[in-house]
């Protein structure tokens, strides 16, 4: 909600409107806009309808939406354990309790919060990479100049992204369960596939293992060494096999909404410029590094923003596939401020989680506004300069969002 | 969009200067082409078996035995062909869960489609006070992730005593800020000129935006009904924090009880999968006949924020 508005329309609302209309007007030959002044009556009934026609959207909006942050704002700062309503005389205001529970306070309910942000980090620093590159990769390969049958792969690819995340969470665990198709595979190359959703141990501890480490008895500079509830050691774990599984998911399916994006963008790069570059003798490689990745970089801004905006979220397949376990390697902040709600009846901590991971979020987003801006801002604003020495039109209206 | 305007630069630009050069560059295209088309379509193939395969094993685990998908779960045809895991999945909910997720989309669908258009209407064209705001405020409400709403949605629905109901499954839902936004852009680029006349004629507001403005912005309208039916049916979260009854359990949250182990013993693969199967296909035929409108949703979803 406190989320400043990059530029469309912004202020008193009156500003920019009667500009643009007159000048539509102006475009469409000019017929009918002169009547503005005998029309103060009709004004109003348009400012009536609009209301009128905005009303619904502001009360699903509203009921749902606005008023629900704020209840849980006051939750979070309070006792309320999920009995009767949380507005009665028997709830109390706790000021930041829940909050320093889950962040400050040895306990618990702290380690399970960090837990749960080592899990998604740890995610969010698989998921990101990974799906940008398969989706790059995918667009690339589908966006061949001489392939015929594009349409067909890239159906293919975008399949997953539109079909439920429950389905294809369920025909996952199939997949990744102990003697699932992975595993057969596996065993066809020898190799003796872990039993992945029972599987608690982070990567980076395994491949420490595999390189001598004794990870049963970890180095004590960072066993015995313990920020916000977890020790260095944990912290240090990398994804658990687990969850790894859940990654394989993630990047498989949204990587073909980011093809998408990149493809558009790919298509928009004239064959001339490609061609050019090919004359001069430019090999494939070259061609790629110098020629279509600089055009391509808003686009990939654009996914990789978007990326760390929406793998802060991951629940649905939490909830299906493993609900946090093993051994809490999957629980992420999204699952757990859930589970301590509705299972645990800690509604308060439950909110002040969902109040944190909501900052992250906000966060990401403003990142993705601020990197996204700032060159359209430059350019808008030589634009608006050019604009206003021809006619002393204002700000005019704006392209749509950055 | 920023990154057309930097190209259609780059594009005259390369007019310019490409001209004359064009012909040379056709020969020594097609001289490595069959090597090149050869490994493009390999590389294409084999990601599309990745994409494609385990939709087919979801098929066929469907009709196979338990024993059968657990000692081979690779083979795409059952060595026992059976219907038993869709015979269960009659007797049990699984009809009711597919009734609740239909009449649950649909009237989402038919709602949000209605409201988001009124509103979007309305802030691309009806001049009244307080609309910069109210948009601003639409753009602000698109940011606010879903996921953080849970338990502050669970919390009001109580509170209004809507709680595990169908009115707190559905009226939540009927309106998004993404749809208002797609809906307010699509009416700025329709040219005014159309319902200026209307006007002038006499017509209503409603009558207008009815009548008049609807019919062209059909388009628009059949993006928005998809994606509003995909999310709709495709919802989980929502309709967990909404709900607790079995009866009210819609596919997804049906689904993802049984795989949260409702069944009792055994893995049951085949019973899972079917229930999956059969949910993903009135979303695949919808994705099949408009896929068009599916990639256009997909990237105007991008330039939301």
């Amino acid at each position: 909600m406190n989320e400043p508005n990059p530029g469309p329309a912004q202020g008193p609302g009156s500003g920019p409107a009667p500009a643009r209309t007159a000048a539509a007007a102006k475009a469409s030959g000019g017929r009918g806009r002169r009547e503005r002044s005998p029309r103060g009556g009709i004004r109003g009934r348009e400012g009536l309808a609009g209301w009128l026609f905005v009303s619904p959207v502001i009360v699903v909006l509203g009921l749902f939406l606005v008023v629900p942050i704020l209840m849980a704002l006051w939750v979070s700062l309070s006792d309320w354990n999920g009995q009767g309503s949380p507005f009665s005389s028997g709830v109390h205001f706790d000021g930041a309790e829940n909050y320093e529970q889950i962040v400050t306070k040895p306990g618990l309910a702290q380690s399970d919060f960090m837990t749960s942000l080592r899990n998604n980090a740890y995610y969010v620093l698989f998921v990101v990479p990974l799906q940008t590159a398969l989706a790059l990769g995918l667009a690339l390969l589908v966006n061949g100049r001489r392939l015929k049958g594009k349409g067909f792969f890239r159906t293919a690819y975008y399949f997953p992204a539109v079909t439920s995340s429950v389905a294809i969470s369920v025909v996952f665990l199939f997949i990744f369960s102990s003697s699932g198709v992975v595993n057969s595979l596996l065993a066809k190359i020898g190799v003796d596939g872990p039993a992945w959703f029972a599987d608690p141990r982070g990567i980076i501890h395994l491949a420490l293992g595999a390189l001598g480490v004794n990870t049963d008895a970890p180095p004590a500079a960072l066993a015995d060494t313990t920020v916000g509830g977890l020790s260095l050691w944990d912290w240090f774990s990398g994804p658990s096999v687990a969850m790894t599984a859940v990654i394989a998911l993630v990047v498989w399916t949204t990587a073909g909404t980011f093809m998408l994006m990149f493809l558009a963008a790919l298509q928009d790069i004239p064959l001339e410029v490609e061609e050019a570059a090919e004359i001069d003798g430019t090999g494939r490689w070259q061609r790629f590094r110098h020629v279509t990745l600089p055009m391509l970089k808003p686009t990939l801004f654009l996914v990789l923003t978007l990326g760390l905006i929406g793998t802060w979220q991951v629940f649905d397949q939490i909830y299906v596939m493993s609900k946090g376990a093993p051994a809490k390697t999957t629980l992420t902040p999204a699952f757990l401020s859930y589970q301590s709600s509705f299972t645990d009846n800690e509604w308060g901590q439950g909110s002040a989680i969902a109040f944190i991971l909501f900052a992250i979020i906000v966060a990401m987003t403003l990142l993705q506004r601020f990197i996204l801006r700032d060159k359209d801002e430059a350019r808008a604003k030589a634009a608006t300069r050019r604009a206003a020495k021809a006619a002393r039109s204002g700000s005019g209206p704006t392209t749509g969002a950055a | 969009m920023s990154p057309q305007h930097k190209l259609a630069d780059a594009d005259t630009a390369a007019h310019t200067v490409e001209q004359p050069t064009t012909r040379r560059s056709g020969n020594r295209t097609r001289r490595g082409g069959a090597l090149t088309r050869a490994l493009g379509y390999t590389a294409l193939v084999v990601v599309a078996l990745l994409y494609i395969y385990p939709f087919l094993i979801q098929l066929a685990a469907s009709f196979k035995t338990d024993a059968d998908a657990t000692s081979n779960p690779l083979s795409l045809w059952p060595t026992h062909f059976t219907t038993a895991a869709f015979s269960r999945l009659a007797e049990a909910d699984y009809p009711r869960w597919f009734t609740n997720s239909v009449v649950v989309a649909l009237l989402v669908t038919a709602g949000r489609v209605f409201f988001d258009s009124l509103a979007g209407y309305a802030l691309a064209r009806l001049r009244f006070r307080g609309r910069g705001a109210l948009f601003a405020a639409v753009i602000a409400v698109m940011a606010v992730p879903g996921v953080v709403l849970l338990i502050p949605k669970f919390l009001v629905l109580n509170q209004l005593g809507m709680y595990d109901s169908y009115s707190g499954m559905i009226v939540p839902l009927l309106a998004d800020a993404a749809g208002v936004f797609i809906m307010k852009q699509f009416f700025e680029s329709i040219p005014v000129s159309v319902e200026e006349a209307a006007r002038i004629d006499g017509a209503s507001t409603f009558r207008i935006f009815w009548s008049v403005v609807l019919p062209m912005a059909k388009p628009a309208l059949i993006t928005l009904t998809i994606l509003s039916f995909q999310g709709s049916w495709n919802e989980l979260p929502h309709f967990i924090v909404s709900r607790q009854s079995p009866e009210l359990n819609t596919l997804t949250s049906g689904v993802a009880s049984l795989v949260s182990g409702q069944l009792g013993s055994g893995n049951q693969y085949p019973l899972k999968l079917a229930a999956t199967l059969l949910m993903t296909i009135p979303v695949a035929l919808v994705f099949f006949a408009f896929q068009r409108h599916f990639v256009r949703g997909g990237t105007s979803g991008a330039t939301k924020g």
